[in-house]
């Protein structure tokens, strides 16, 4: 997301807070995120995806909303509206070529009229098949989430990424020589694959509320947060939704400042870090310890700013709109160890992934054959969810590591702070005033996670350990 | 909407931001700091100045930027704090003393710099590579007027036909975008070039302001910013697994910039840029360096010895060159054909690191002979 596209949807987000109230508001905010979908969506090499992507993105939304409806949950005229809307959008993007002045965020490459009438026909009369009787609608809720997790791994996974790039390039008859993973640019698709995932879990245990499709779809596409999320709650949310009050002045300022903050932490602070920071470019070339620290920890920062800086435009944009996203950063790394760090880097994927892998496993596994060996547990829960939130990133060895690196991290402060609980009588490190431990332990941590990012940043394991010897003056 | 007090807050701070803009606009335009903001910088203090001019054609790959300030320029550069004791030679030129597709520690500046020359008083001979990428010696003169502030011993100064040509002087962009410099220098040494009226356009009232200034603000800080990769990785250049060979077979074109065999005169060449050069170092021994050009072997060779040069017209250029260097008795050095074809690299002037090692070679033994001061030591 640009500069221009961020200025432009922020004044979008002003006139439809301003403006617009409740029903009337949320109808905007629905067709704004709809659109979003597609002008956010970068270009791809692949003829005629830079619309498909936008297109799938909101037909699985949709198709997910189908069958998590609950068993008593009617479809009423507001949602045949919504779904009206959600094709009558999709239809006049496909037909952008046909306006004299072609829109330049839209997909450039559309294809024919008819074959999207077509698809979009298949797609209703599946909805409809689906939507008649709620064991097939249970059915479907298992086969979204299967298919969920299979487009997931399929577009996180590089090697599957240019089978897949090379089969649709000889289907369409583009050159398989230029196949490359940027033919899969979906925008958003991790965020909105996991905003599915958990409307799908929560309806299987039966904690998901009644929502209408609009709701539905503009919590799953929700404008700000499409691109960089966070990931919030679907009941949260649409709460936030129905209830949203005039936009005040106090809000404005409010958002103002987030936005603002947020503008500079990107464009400012993250995008200048970006120069000095370590990357592929930069870590065959390193040259002396020292500097090799300078550039980790320009990375750390700007990945940090960058991040974060999305985060507080979303966060500001959506109290325009009246919705009040989540937090997903809370100064973590002056966090003094791997807990608490975790409590504050991306708290709404981190929170995601507590609630629906961690706990449950845990929990299983304190019923099952563990029930006798906490450690285990905590090594198994902890390596285990680190490992998913690593390859949540891509599915690389890279990545994998750079889970199991705060895997570790995790486990070691369990072990420590239980290590502390049952020693008895001051030692070294108790023994020291509560600031000097506190300082200790973020020194640490922020080093732990600095030299984590290694890992994250660099796409090849042997570079990545070429690095951590030059980091340690280990070369030559 | 009411008078809530959130409105009246974000009344005021709409109105006071607009304010401080303007006026700080405003204030900008009126000192328009250039010359103070260009002086500081972070090389040679936080990390090690660069060996030669920052230029960056593909800034995320090269760490490296071009900026059209030069005073930045001399500040990111390590002649900025040279050592006291030194014999400092500046070298001067284009892309083929800079060093196009060439490491830092390849170009013939470096292996000049490596190869342990010494002044006969013990001093060490340092050599500064002052090249910039563009052809034209007035370009060289502005650089070469800054880098006489720091009191080299000796110049070396790089030029061939195609930095010559009166009316394509001006084309280089470091001589638009210092319009006022420019200006100046060509009034105070008596020069006069074709468009300099269009092209050297002192900035406007806007262009003063910050936002009008923002391009070359923003080129500032990248550089600075760059500096720290600078000082971890030693790369200040992107080079291409591959890139475009100079062109081996040429046309039968005979024509060189509207000129026919044997029109080649003294007068369509900026003789008076070196002339001028030549006062402006007084003192200072300042040497004219003819540099070497790629001579194809493939088909028209006969009739041109690059895509640059038609033959008659490069012999008529060395012809006038030596000639004025004879009249006005500059010392000269022609080494047009000193590399071999195979070591030229994308174009008629760029060389390889062999190239480079040949070039640093022959200026080696230049110096020696013609400068009694100067001695090779193990």
């Amino acid at each position: 997301m640009g500069l221009t596209q961020i200025l432009v949807f922020l004044l979008i987000a002003i006139a439809v807070g301003l403006l617009l109230k409740q029903e009337r508001r949320s109808w905007a905010i629905f067709l704004v995120s709809l659109l979003s979908v597609y002008l956010f969506q970068p270009l791809v090499p692949l003829r005629d995806f830079g619309f498909w992507f936008p297109t799938a993105s909101i037909l699985l939304t949709a198709g997910t909303w189908l069958v998590v409806r609950g068993e008593d949950q009617k479809i009423e005229p507001e949602d045949i509206i919504a779904g009206g809307l959600s094709v009558l959008i999709i239809i006049l993007v496909s037909m952008n070529r046909f306006v004299p002045l072609e829109i330049a965020w839209l997909p450039g490459s559309v294809p024919p009229l008819l074959s999207v009438l077509v698809f979009l026909s298949i797609f209703t009369v599946l909805g409809w098949v689906v939507s008649v009787r709620y064991e097939i609608r249970r059915l479907g809720t298992w086969i979204y989430l299967f298919g969920l997790i299979g487009i997931f791994v399929v577009i996180k996974t590089q090697p599957l990424m240019l089978w897949l790039s090379e089969l649709l390039r000889e289907m369409i008859g583009q050159s398989t020589a230029l196949a490359s993973t940027l033919d899969f640019s979906w925008l958003g698709f991790s965020y909105i694959s996991f905003r599915l995932l958990h409307t799908l879990r929560d309806r299987h245990s039966g904690r998901l509320p009644a929502v209408s499709l609009r709701d539905f779809m503009t919590y799953v596409l929700f404008f700000p947060a499409l691109v960089a999320g966070p990931i919030d709650r679907i009941e949260r949310f649409v709460q936030d939704l129905q209830t949203s009050e005039a936009l005040d002045g106090e809000q404005i300022v409010a958002a103002g400042r987030r936005i603002l903050l947020g503008l500079v932490k990107k464009f400012a602070l993250a995008d200048g870090l970006a120069l000095l920071a370590l990357s592929p470019t930069t870590a065959p070339a390193l040259r002396s310890a020292g500097w090799a620290w300078v550039l980790l920890y320009g990375y750390s920062f700007q990945l940090f700013f960058d991040f974060s800086g999305y985060t507080d435009i979303a966060i500001g944009m959506g109290i325009l709109t009246g919705v009040t996203l989540p937090e997903n950063f809370d100064q973590p790394y002056l966090k003094s160890n791997m807990t608490t760090f975790w409590n504050s880097w991306h708290m709404t994927l981190a929170r995601w992934f507590r609630s629906y892998f961690f706990n449950p496993l845990t929990r299983a596994l304190r019923s099952g054959l563990l029930r006798n060996s906490p450690g285990l547990i905590v090594l198994i829960g902890q390596f285990s969810t680190m490992l998913l939130i690593g390859l949540w990133h891509g599915i690389t060895w890279n990545f994998a590591l750079w889970g199991l690196w705060h895997g570790v991290g995790l486990f070691i402060h369990n072990r420590w702070v239980n290590y502390l609980r049952a020693r008895s009588g001051p030692g070294l490190i108790t023994s020291l005033p509560e600031a000097a431990t506190r300082g200790l332990g973020t020194l640490v941590t922020f080093h732990f996670t600095a030299l984590g990012w290694v890992w994250f940043a660099l796409s090849d394991f042997e570079m990545s350990v070429n690095v951590f010897r030059t980091l340690f003056g280990m070369t030559g | 909407m009411d008078r809530h007090p959130g409105w009246i807050f974000l009344r005021n701070v709409i109105i006071k931001a607009a304010g401080l803009f303007i006026l700080l606009n405003l204030a900008y335009a009126w000192i328009y700091p250039r010359e103070t903001l260009g002086a500081v910088s972070g090389y040679n203090l936080i990390f090690p100045g660069r060996v030669r001019f920052p230029h960056g054609d593909v800034p995320e790959k090269a760490f490296n930027i071009t900026t059209s300030n030069l005073r930045a320029m001399y500040a990111s550069h390590v002649i900025s704090a040279p050592a006291p004791d030194e014999f400092r030679v500046a070298i001067v030129g284009d892309s083929s003393v800079w060093g196009f597709l060439l490491e830092p520690d390849q170009t013939f500046t470096a292996r000049l710099n490596n190869s342990g020359l010494v002044h006969p008083d013990g001093r060490s001979i340092q050599f500064y590579n002052l090249g910039y990428p563009t052809l034209s010696v007035t370009k060289d003169l502005l650089i070469l007027e800054r880098a006489i502030e720091y009191q080299p011993d000796l110049i070396l100064w790089f030029v061939t036909l195609e930095s010559l040509p009166k009316h394509t002087q001006l084309e280089s962009p470091i001589l638009q975008l210092n319009p006022v410099q420019a200006r100046d220098l060509l009034d105070r040494n008596g020069m006069t070039l074709p468009e300099q009226e269009e092209l050297l356009k002192p900035p406007t009232f806007w262009d003063r302001t910050i936002v009008g200034h923002r391009a070359e603000l923003s080129e500032l800080i990248r550089l600075q910013l760059f500096g720290f990769t600078w000082a971890a990785t030693g790369v200040d250049h992107y080079i291409p697994e591959t890139y475009n060979e100079r062109m081996e077979d040429l046309s039968s074109e005979v024509e060189y910039k509207n000129l026919q065999p044997g029109g080649m005169a003294a007068g369509t060449l900026a003789f008076e840029a070196i002339e001028a050069g030549m006062r402006m170092a007084g003192e200072i021994p300042v040497v004219v360096i003819n540099e070497p050009i790629f001579i194809s072997q493939g088909e028209n060779s006969e009739i041109r010895y690059n895509f640059f040069y038609p033959r008659w017209a490069y012999d008529e250029y060395r012809l006038l060159l030596h000639e004025r260097a004879e009249q006005d008795g500059w010392q000269i050095l022609d080494l047009w054909d000193v590399i071999p074809p195979h070591e030229f690299t994308d174009s008629a002037i760029h060389y390889s690191p062999a190239g480079a090692d040949i070039v640093a070679s022959r200026l080696a033994d230049f110096l020696e002979t013609r400068f009694d001061i100067m001695s090779l030591v193990d």
